[in-house]
């Protein structure tokens, strides 16, 4: 999480206006901070940790089922959403090295830009959802477990899954709501702080030397960029094959 | 200051004249003014005493439910309450026991208290995530309260699934959020003491001077930051199945209920990791000062509480013997079990070979010493017991792990918090606690412990099962001299929450160093000022440097002569 600021000075001094007089200088707030966002994410590593071993040992299980699964999710969807995050992180990137050069006004575009491409990745993850509600693939009450079942009934180019594994495709996309949704979660936590900045940026509160808060919450959003980079192959590329 | 000098009397306390001596004006208590300069603050040391007084409110209030459960447990028959209200309260007891009680006691009182000081920093790294843990874990609280109060939760404290997702209608839901957001005020917690042990150590306060107590915590915050996130995703996934019901843990879906003990396992085995470690660096405090002398083989010390946390992520199916899991998963942890033993060992015998050649008194911080000494090595030893495969299938879900875990928690844990807020009281709060009283307290705890936990070994032994509120009539002796050591224990406990309140207004003036002991946290004055330090200091001088203390007192008495 970033920092926030102490009251700082009216003016700009030589000295960075944010010091926290608990510290002795500024290089041990800016050392105490960047080391308590990277333990910060290592216990989201724990934390998503859990689903990913849920997610080992049920596709260790049922196979089958996941692979048919997988390829009900659209991978030019989810390549697309790939590509968004990236750039999304290419853009949060340009902004610390805007920061830590002081130039202002590009690091408030970069950080717009960075949020705009997270908005497109959560819309098209709405999209995304909303499709499996409307082929009844949501865990629960409403999960149908008939397009694998037959698919040729409903024009999928796939071999028919026994119903005892069939019904093992719930698993599959509770893992993939929780997982993605968690993510998606934390991609909207990255959003609201990435407004928060936005209009500090523009205030000029990181332009005079002082980048910590811009640094740390980059390290935050490449690490949800990085967790989208394993769910992507782990959950859409499981048996991709050519259709003939 | 009294001049008796040490060879005469039998205690090492030396307060400062108590018709001249006063409270410093100006300290950390009396820096501000007003609820919101507590509600708000940011000093370490305020939110210590706020956590302080959260945790007393919720140690009495498990502590009723115990005695509602040993009030049931008077009699064989299930004559007080019906089968479900009891499940209710060993739920209640536990949860708020474990989560509310146990997991913040040391650290987040006398851990945020200390921390900084004994490392030379004015604060923690992050102060406003210090207090953001304290409304955390408020929150989880309420909730906790809110899920009591809307008619409870009875599936244990461990959630168990497939109970806890498809076959209960109490309030799992509320009670899981309760514990998902108190996990994230010990994450941060954690985060926060790694942070300033790593970053904020004053000049020459090395690694290897820093005071024991620091290493505990330091090994407990790794578990706290490790461990706790699991924890936090597996109750997501019990509310996910109770309120979607996706399948996770559900065998007509192809879930699979041990998946949910495997994950909660993997947390709450360190989790009692991060429970004892905390103690255990108290108690290195306490000996070495009633002592007088250096904690025997420091290293060892330091780096066993390192070693438990490492082992203590690897042995967590023990909890699982005989839930199905494989004859060879059970071997190995078994075998991993039996090494987690040996760093704990290691610390008794160090402390017994402080104690050892040193000049002992037995003031009731150090009282309190002794019962976790012996308590905890039985609770410890039986631990290994338990860790023995062919003893666990019989004593497994008895009474004798009710009482080896009280042992270790309760024998072993709470003696050490209290050992350490009687410790460390005058530097908190300026002024002694009456020592007589307090003597009184200790004994009776322990008394009332053994009375309480020793009969529920032989009862587990002889196969009364745990979590039943009714039991064969052969057993009720020792059930009932259970409930009347219970008895003792409250009243035990009930004292120091008086004197100590007493204490505030009437107990004697401490002046900055009572116990005569090391650690920069004696050099300051009692009560601290806000800013901990007047100026930082730079340690050139190893921890319990007896001759430096000396030293630096004979240099006193000639400066001021």
């Amino acid at each position: 999480m970033p920092h926030e600021t102490a009251v700082h000075e009216e003016h700009a001094h030589v000295f960075v206006p944010q010091h926290r007089h608990h510290f002795e200088t500024e290089e041990q707030q800016r050392e105490a901070g960047s080391f308590g966002m990277w333990l910060f994410l290592l216990t989201e590593i724990m934390f998503f940790g859990g689903l990913f071993f849920a997610y080992l040992l049920y596709r260790n299980w049922y196979y089958p089922a996941f692979a048919v699964a997988s390829v009900q999710l659209s991978v030019r969807l989810g390549a697309f959403n790939t590509v968004m995050l990236i750039s999304s992180g290419f853009f949060m990137a340009l902004g610390v090295w805007a920061a830590e050069v002081r130039k202002r006004e590009l690091l408030v575009w970069m950080l717009v830009l960075t949020t705009f491409f997270g908005c497109v990745f959560l819309g098209v993850k709405y999209v995304e959802y909303k499709e499996k509600w409307e082929h009844h693939h949501i865990p629960g009450a409403s999960f149908s477990v008939a397009e694998f079942v037959n698919p040729a009934a409903y024009g999928i180019d796939e071999k028919p899954l026994m119903p005892d594994m069939a019904k093992h495709t719930e698993i599959f996309f509770f893992l993939y709501f929780a997982m993605t949704g968690m993510h998606a979660l934390h991609m909207i936590i990255g959003i609201v702080l990435l407004g928060w900045l936005t209009w500090r940026a523009h205030r000029g509160e990181f332009s005079a030397g002082y980048v910590a808060p811009i640094e740390n919450f980059g390290l935050y959003w490449h690490f949800v960029d990085i967790v989208w980079l394993f769910l992507f192959p782990l959950l859409y590329l499981i048996n991709r094959h050519l259709v003939h | 200051m009294s001049t008796l000098p040490n060879a005469v009397s039998n205690t090492i306390v030396r307060l400062p004249d108590q018709a001249t001596a006063t409270i410093p004006k100006k300290n950390y208590i009396t820096a501000e003014h007003g609820l919101l300069s507590w509600l708000l603050t940011g000093d370490h040391k305020r939110i210590a005493m706020l956590y302080l007084i959260s945790i007393t409110v919720f140690f009495f209030i498990g502590g009723a439910f115990a005695g509602m459960i040993r009030l049931e447990l008077l009699t064989p028959q299930p004559d007080l309450v019906s089968s479900d209200t009891y499940n209710k309260f060993f739920t209640m007891h536990g949860i708020i026991m474990v989560f509310l009680f146990l997991v913040p006691s040391v650290p987040a009182t006398i851990g945020n208290f200390l921390i900084p000081i004994m490392l030379g920093a004015r604060d923690l790294a992050f102060p406003k995530i210090n207090l953001l843990s304290w409304y955390l874990y408020l929150v989880g609280g309420a909730l906790t309260l809110a899920a009591l109060v809307l008619g409870g939760v009875d599936t244990g404290w461990t959630f168990t699934t497939p109970l806890s997702t498809h076959y209960l209608n109490t309030h799992v839901i509320t009670a899981g959020m309760a514990i998902f957001v108190a996990g994230f005020s010990s994450i941060f917690t954690g985060l926060n003491f790694i942070v300033t042990i790593h970053r904020m150590r004053a000049p020459g306060m090395t690694w290897f001077r820093m005071p024991l107590f620091v290493w505990s915590h330091y090994a407990a915050s790794i578990l706290m930051v490790l461990g706790t996130p699991v924890l936090a995703i597996t109750l997501v996934l019990v509310v996910l199945e109770r309120t979607v019901n996706i399948g996770v843990f559900d065998p007509t879906k192809g879930g699979d209920p041990l998946l949910f003990q495997h994950l909660f396992w993997f947390y709450s085995h360190p989790a009692v990791y991060i429970m004892i470690l905390p103690g255990m660096g108290v108690i290195s405090e306490v000996i070495s000062t009633f002592s007088r002398k250096r904690v025997f083989g420091y290293t060892a010390v330091a780096f066993s509480s390192v070693a438990i946390a490492l082992f203590g992520f690897f042995v967590w199916a023990h909890h699982m013997f005989i839930m199905g899991v494989s004859n060879y998963s059970a071997l190995v942890f078994s075998l991993l079990t039996m090494l987690v033993a040996v760093p704990s060992a290691i610390k008794i015998f160090n402390w017994a070979f402080t104690l050892q050649k040193g000049s002992i008194t037995f003031e009731t911080p150090m009282l309190y010493a002794f019962g976790f000494m012996g308590l905890f090595t039985i609770g410890g030893l039986t631990g290994v017991f338990l860790g023995s495969l062919g003893m666990d299938i019989h004593l497994t879900e008895t009474y004798f792990i009710v009482a080896h875990f009280h042992f270790v928690m309760v024998g072993g844990m709470l003696m050490a918090f209290l050992a350490g807020v009687h410790f460390w009281w005058p530097k908190m709060t300026g002024r002694m606690y009456p020592e007589s009283l307090s003597k009184l307290a200790a004994v009776t705890t322990f008394i009332g412990f053994n009375l309480t936990f020793l009969p529920q070994f032989i009862l587990g032994y002889l196969g009364m099962p745990r979590r039943y509120h009714a039991y064969p009539a052969e057993f009720q002796v020792l059930n009932v001299l259970s409930t009347a050591g219970a008895t003792v224990l409250g009243i035990g406990y009930m004292l120091p929450l008086l004197y100590l309140g007493w204490s505030l207004k009437y107990g004697e003036i401490a002046g900055d160093n009572p116990w005569q002991a090391t650690g920069l946290e004696w050099q300051i004055q009692s009560p601290p000022l806000t800013e901990n330090f007047v100026e930082i200091p730079i340690v050139d001088y190893e921890a319990y440097d007896y001759e430096w203390l000396e030293k630096k007192q004979k240099e006193q008495v000639t400066t001021v002569g």
